[in-house]
């Protein structure tokens, strides 16, 4: 199975022979960075391999459309419980440039004591079972051929399942993980005794299968009442789970510390954030980081998000970042809609395409407030692991409620997470193992009484199912009501252009959004949004940001909603794509019967980029056909466009109109056209009229032979002139 | 849940016996630190089990997580986690002197439990 561009990804074809699916590979995959890369007319100094199939930003259009990747790599994070709909989401994230799916878990995992098996619905996540493993494993085989990068795939090994999960995760071709016991003790009040016992041998399953491990201290962030005051302590969780792995086997280049720049703004964040990502990089710097971006503070504005975001990059870029995590930029005010996965990680791309550089003209400061800072934030992390000891150890530590205090250690609110030893779930389920303990498998952690005559513990059963893919037992489903068969027998038409329905987390979910904007109060903005909402046939609606302009003058108001009808596409008036004609059949038409044209911007318009890229042999322009064009500039009066024509002889006139505003771009092709009939040349000159906001029906209304609009190339500009020169011709 | 202690800001009297350490010699103490934090946590996961643990292994020979799952429910009734769950079906299956993938399945169903007992309790 190969993946076409322009088809659908089957989730049937996905589901089909899934009980023998091998994944591809093991372990995880870093970007490979290419120096000096060259692409378009730049240099690049901080990017990696090019993919082979990419969405390139919006304005790539003026630069040859590179995609250049940035050596990060990259993660979007995928939550919307069903992973039918997630595939579709990650290949549409991977085509931006994301190398790295972290699919969340359903709530309450984490305090499940197994395997979770089968495809039920989840709730902010999916339930990992094996059988969700293995098909979103196999769509990104599928992906990662189809962009020509490989792609890490990322869940969670955390709970009070954890060594069962990795085993699972191994044996599925997982590459990533959150690890870190402490997230359980602290999180999810999981018995700390049974966490740290468990972590071990997880991370040891981890390292045998060189999956990268992501920890959870940025947890601390979120949590604690006023999250810059937590640095110290932030430093001290990523200190013991990495040196906790490390000592479990893991390799340092696979341990990855999870950090948050703490701040937003309208506090002055890069003062409070940088000291501690430097501070951080400075101890930790034999191991990777993985930066995530703030969502402590994020409220229901995307564009306050997305600067936030951006700032955040601006902190990855000024001391490293081997993995940036992107959070969706509505994930402030609702769960995240597909095509803000897709803004995230464009915002990540074009932050570092845009920075790629910075570093070799810049440098951080080696003395003053930075240095200070810096110091100061490692100095009371030292003393808070002086602490732990002082008062017996990790366990104690956390009894007296050391950690997520919001004071800044050393100093305490006494707000902090206070656990049991012998308390939370799965208290008293650890056993100490005797003299004759056994255990048959490879990647086992710890004391082992294993038989002389075998040189490794699986050779007591002939290989285990790390070693022997077909040992492992395949699960298909155990729900007869909630699994995926029973959810695509509602969504299935939606899959298809039969049933086009509006989507943003599942399939034929209807849901859109609205922006408007009340010139009244917040109030009554809110309620009468509403009631807008409800007159324009949505139903559930309900507002999900609001901003207020000014207390009396207005209200910013968006809503969401849900369309309850679907549109077939056989019904649809669908224009169709723009003829082009080879490069070498205009050239031979222009070759054989010279073509002349002129040009210029209409009216009061000085925006001349476009129409000098539709002429400009430079731009690929149609100058590059032998077309002789004569460009008259910008803001040229109608008359002078046609009598410029007369004089010149010329075949057609090409007039570009930006300016939008009360359809004046309309009203002026009008005239223009209307000035070539009042002469008496209508008939024999081709007028063409172009803009971003021009939309081509319109503009032929107008009189207009043609209009283009966003997105023109000379090649179509060329192929139109030479066709309807054509027509004209058979006409005589 | 108890009140954790609330203190004051005393960061520069604590940070005396620091103060004169240079960044490397403050790095390399955070890591050692860090080091003795650990040391005991990695010693309690060597020498201890779970039922996760143990389940983790009956997935590595072969079982299904819900297999799994009855065989270490059986293990832990019959007191016997400190063998470890694989051994004791592996062990089983070689006194039957039958498969130990059949054998586990049908000790998941609550078979041969009574001669694991006497294979690890009566041995010793």
């Amino acid at each position: 199975m190969k993946l076409q561009k322009n088809e659908k990804l089957s989730v049937e074809e996905i589901l089909k022979n899934l009980e023998s699916y091998t994944p591809k590979r093991r372990g995880w995959h870093w970007r490979e960075p290419v120096k000096d890369l060259t692409m378009g007319q730049f240099t690049y100094k901080e990017m990696s391999r090019p993919l082979t199939q990419s969405e390139s930003l919006p304005s790539a259009k003026y630069f040859e459309n590179i995609d250049p990747q940035p050596k990060a790599v990259i993660t979007t994070e995928i939550a919307s419980g069903r992973f039918e709909d997630d595939i579709r989401r990650m290949r549409m994230a991977a085509w931006h440039g994301a190398d790295h799916i972290m699919v969340i878990r359903t709530a309450g995992q984490s305090h499940y004591d197994g395997l979770i098996e089968g495809t039920p619905q989840g709730i902010g996540g999916i339930p990992i079972t094996r059988k969700q493993v293995r098909a979103q494993r196999k769509a990104l085989d599928l992906i990662e051929e189809e962009v020509g990068r490989e792609i890490n795939y990322h869940s969670y090994v955390s709970g009070v399942a954890g060594p069962e999960i990795a085993v699972m995760f191994a044996e599925e071709g997982v590459n990533g993980a959150h690890q870190d016991p402490q997230y359980n003790v602290l999180y999810r009040n999981i018995n700390m005794v049974r966490s740290f016992v468990d972590a071990g041998y997880a991370k040891k399953v981890m390292a045998f299968a060189q999956m990268a491990q992501i920890d959870g201290a940025h947890n601390a962030n979120a949590t604690a009442r006023e999250a810059y005051k937590v640095l110290p302590e932030l430093m001290v969780q990523h200190a013991l789970n990495s040196v906790f792995s490390v000592k479990v086997g893991m390799e340092k280049e696979n341990i990855c510390l999870s950090t948050v720049p703490p701040t937003a703004p309208p506090a002055p964040s890069m003062t409070l954030d940088l000291p501690y990502a430097v501070a951080l990089r400075e101890f930790f710097d034999e191991y990777r980081i993985r930066a995530q971006q703030n969502t402590k503070y994020m409220e229901s504005d995307t564009r306050e998000a997305t600067v936030t975001h951006v700032l955040n990059l601006l902190i990855s870029e000024l001391t490293g970042a081997d993995i940036q995590s992107t959070i969706t930029p509505d994930e402030g005010r609702n769960v995240p809609w597909n095509y803000n996965n897709i803004a995230a990680l464009a915002t990540a791309k074009q932050a570092f395409q845009g920075m790629d550089g910075l570093m070799e003209m810049i440098e951080l400061k080696k003395d003053g407030f930075l240095r200070d800072k810096t110091r100061e934030i490692k100095e009371r992390a030292v003393l808070f692991l002086e602490e732990i000891l002082e008062v017996g150890g990790y366990f104690h530590a956390v009894e007296k409620g050391f950690f997520v205090d919001s004071g800044y250690y050393p100093e305490r609110n006494g707000d902090g997470i206070v656990r049991k030893i012998d308390g939370g779930l799965a208290a008293d389920t650890v056993f100490e193992k005797d003299e004759d303990y056994f255990a048959p498998v490879t990647g086992f952690f710890g004391y082992n009484n294993v038989e002389e005559q075998y040189v490794s513990p699986s050779d007591a059963i002939g290989g285990d199912t790390l070693e022997h893919r077909e040992k492992i037992v395949y699960i298909d489903e155990l729900d007869p009501e909630d699994n995926v068969n029973r959810r695509l027998e509602e969504t299935r038409k939606y899959f298809t252009r039969e049933h086009i329905r509006p989507e943003v987390e599942w399939a034929g979910d209807g849901v859109i959004l609205q922006t408007m904007m009340l010139p009244v109060d917040e109030m009554t903005a809110e309620a009468a949004a509403v009631e807008i909402g409800r007159k324009m046939g949505l139903l559930d609606v309900e507002v999900v940001h609001k901003e207020v302009l000014q207390e009396a003058e207005g209200t910013l108001v968006e809503i969401k909603g849900r369309v309850a009808f679907s549109l077939d596409a056989k019904d649809l008036v669908i224009p169709e794509k723009p003829e082009v004609f080879s490069d070498e059949e205009i050239r031979a038409d222009i070759e054989k019967h010279p073509m002349k044209i002129v040009a210029g911007t209409l009216g009061n318009d000085e925006h001349s980029v476009g129409l000098r890229e539709i002429i400009d042999i430079k731009h690929g322009g149609i100058e590059k056909y032998g077309i002789e064009s004569i460009y008259l500039g910008t803001s040229v009066p109608v008359e002078k466009l046609v009598d410029a024509a007369i004089e010149s002889n010329a075949d057609a006139i090409l007039a570009s109109t930006i300016i939008s505003h009360d359809n004046i771009h309309y009203k002026n092709l009008k005239k223009l056209c209307d000035t070539a009939v009042e002469k008496g040349v209508r008939d024999r000159l081709i007028i063409l009229g172009g803009g971003t906001q021009i939309i081509s029906d319109l503009a032929v209304d107008t009189g207009l032979d043609m209009g283009f609009g966003r997105g023109t190339k000379g090649s179509h500009v060329a192929t139109f002139l030479v066709k309807k020169r054509r027509e004209l011709r058979e006409e005589e | 849940m108890n009140m954790a202690e609330k203190r004051k800001d005393d960061f520069n009297i604590r940070r005396a016996h620091l103060a004169e350490l240079s960044d490397e010699e403050l790095k390399a103490r955070f890591f050692s630190l860090a080091e003795e934090i650990v040391e005991p946590l990695i010693a309690l996961s060597k020498k201890s089990t779970s039922p996760s643990v143990e389940r983790s292994v009956l997935l590595r020979m072969g079982f299904s997580s819900l297999e799994a799952r009855d065989i270490v429910n059986h293990v832990l009734d019959l007191g016997l986690m400190g063998k470890g769950a694989g051994n004791i079906v592996l062990k089983t299956a070689e006194k039957l002197k039958e498969d130990y993938l059949k054998v586990g399945r049908e000790m998941a169903e609550g078979k041969h439990l009574d001669i694991a007992q006497t294979i690890f309790k009566g041995g010793k």
